[in-house]
């Protein structure tokens, strides 16, 4: 009877030790997950296993959670605090060549030779609708057609319009500022696209001349 | 001939395409069908089953008594299993890395080789159409990955881990894509694969024929692709992480109908 219970009490015990060696806690899942991604990619071309090195923004939206409400905030107020506003107060460039940026999706892959924003495209059209006579665009992002013109853009130089004019280039330098965990990539921040590549992109949305706005 | 007529087929999707979206996604709906009409991918197969029993490498062996996990020489329903745990290499494989295994162990061909050739050369061209003819075998079966295993539930975790996983110059993981319903990068339809995306779509389409560059596509392709468009850097054939996201795929796509070899634009 008493040997019966043992070897019972015995079995169930090794049960569960055997469950506990089986089912690793999540921390260890996720010491796993990263043990398994450093050792699985290598170096090709420009792309190095450094680019696997994650920052603050990346490692917290690195799952289907969303990151807590601080670390939200701190992430957005660290990319706020990055961007760099362009030279002598010029925010608009060229929308011809916008446009140009906005339909190239080149740039950065191992099978890119330079890491030059000169050799980057904005990737644009792959997630946003822009110029509505574009009909392939992608649907990730929200549609850009009259950007300017829904919000009332008529002069961008005027003062009212600063405030539009200063977050276009905010979303456009490090989307985070505004979004912790952004699906778009920060152009400015990691310098895939130079200052005048970001006022070129600038015009196409805002210029009142561009095709978005008409 | 054919191809003339599949770029007018296309060029007329985009025409209609100016006028209402609907008639784009119809058209070029239209276009895919008619692709699936002599789909290239046989050509693959063929050489795949010719492989498959043929006696090749140091060892002058056929692949005919390689496990796919079904037992030796068992081919029909093994694709629509794998990834899954084998014993022999204490190691949860895919069906590419796997063949690999059985051409080192059954023919003597050495591994480390064939896992450094690049897509589409030597032994690796042939793993891609040995993997071909293997999908084929299965085709209209469902997805049905084994989690009985701790190593198999563990890299299901694993693989969810790594599909989530951001870095990179631009941010991207695979979820930046494939995590949500009906997102499209220009006009290419993403699959949301956190869960079962359909029938044949997916992980239930590759390998595939590309039409746009003629190459036969193993899902160990695929990922390497996906990963340059991150801007990832280099992932390693059969690699940890590609067994770990095949198998967080794969069950995910639980019941999802297999139409592989499919075609691609």
């Amino acid at each position: 009877m008493n040997h019966a219970r043992l070897l019972l009490s015995t079995v169930a015990t090794m049960a569960l030790l055997a469950a506990c060696a089986t089912s690793p806690s999540p921390a260890e899942l996720d010491a796993r997950a990263t043990t398994a991604i450093k050792s699985s990619f290598r170096d090709q071309g420009i792309a190095k296993t450094d680019r696997l090195n994650q920052d603050l923004g990346q490692a917290a939206c690195s799952s289907d959670k969303a990151p807590d409400d601080g670390t939200a905030d701190r992430i957005m107020a660290e990319a706020l605090y990055t961007v760099k506003w362009p030279a002598g107060g010029q925010f608009l460039g060229d929308w011809r060549a916008g446009e140009k940026l906005a339909q190239d999706g080149r740039g950065m892959t191992w099978t890119d030779s330079s890491a030059d924003p000169n050799a980057n495209g904005g990737n644009c059209y792959n997630c946003h609708q822009i110029d509505n006579r574009e009909i392939s665009y992608g649907t990730i992002g929200p549609s850009l057609w009259n950007y300017g013109k829904n919000r009332g853009v008529t002069d961008p130089a005027a003062p009212a319009t600063a405030p539009i004019v200063q977050y276009t280039w905010v979303k456009l330098w490090n989307a985070k500022a505004y979004s912790a965990c952004s699906n778009m990539p920060r152009f400015g921040h990691k310098n895939l696209l130079n200052e005048q590549q970001l006022r070129d992109i600038m015009a196409l949305l805002l210029d009142p001349k561009s095709p978005v706005n008409q | 001939m054919k191809t003339r007529t599949l770029i007018g087929v296309a060029a007329l999707a985009l025409c209609a395409g100016a006028q209402a979206q609907k008639s784009t996604a119809d058209g070029i709906a239209e276009y895919r069908k008619m692709l699936e009409d002599g789909n290239p991918a046989e050509l693959f197969e063929a050489k795949g089953e010719a492989l498959w029993s043929q006696k090749r490498g140091p060892k002058n062996a056929s692949l005919e008594r390689c496990d796919l996990g079904l037992g030796p020489g068992v081919v029909k329903g093994a694709f629509v299993t794998l990834p899954r745990w084998f014993a022999d290499t204490q190691k949860v494989q895919d069906l590419e890395s796997r063949l690999v295994s059985c051409m080192a162990t059954l023919q003597g061909f050495d591994a480390a080789e064939i896992v450094k050739t690049p897509f589409g050369r030597g032994e690796m061209a042939n793993v891609t159409a040995l993997a071909t003819w293997i999908a084929a075998e299965s085709r209209g079966m469902r997805f049905n990955l084994p989690q009985s295993h701790a190593q198999e539930r563990i890299t299901y975790e694993v693989g969810k881990r790594a599909f989530f996983y951001r870095g990179g110059t631009h941010d991207f993981s695979c979820a930046s894509c494939h995590g949500d319903e009906g997102k499209r990068i220009r006009l290419q339809e993403l699959p949301n694969l956190t869960r079962n995306p359909g029938d044949g779509i997916g992980f239930a389409a590759w390998p595939a024929y590309r039409v746009s560059n003629g190459q036969m596509w193993s899902m160990q392709l695929r990922l390497n692709d996906c990963f340059r468009q991150q801007r990832f850097p280099y992932p390693g054939f059969g690699s940890e992480v590609t067994i770990a996201l095949a198998t967080y795929m794969g069950v995910n796509a639980k019941g999802a109908e297999s139409i592989a070899p499919a075609i691609k634009r």
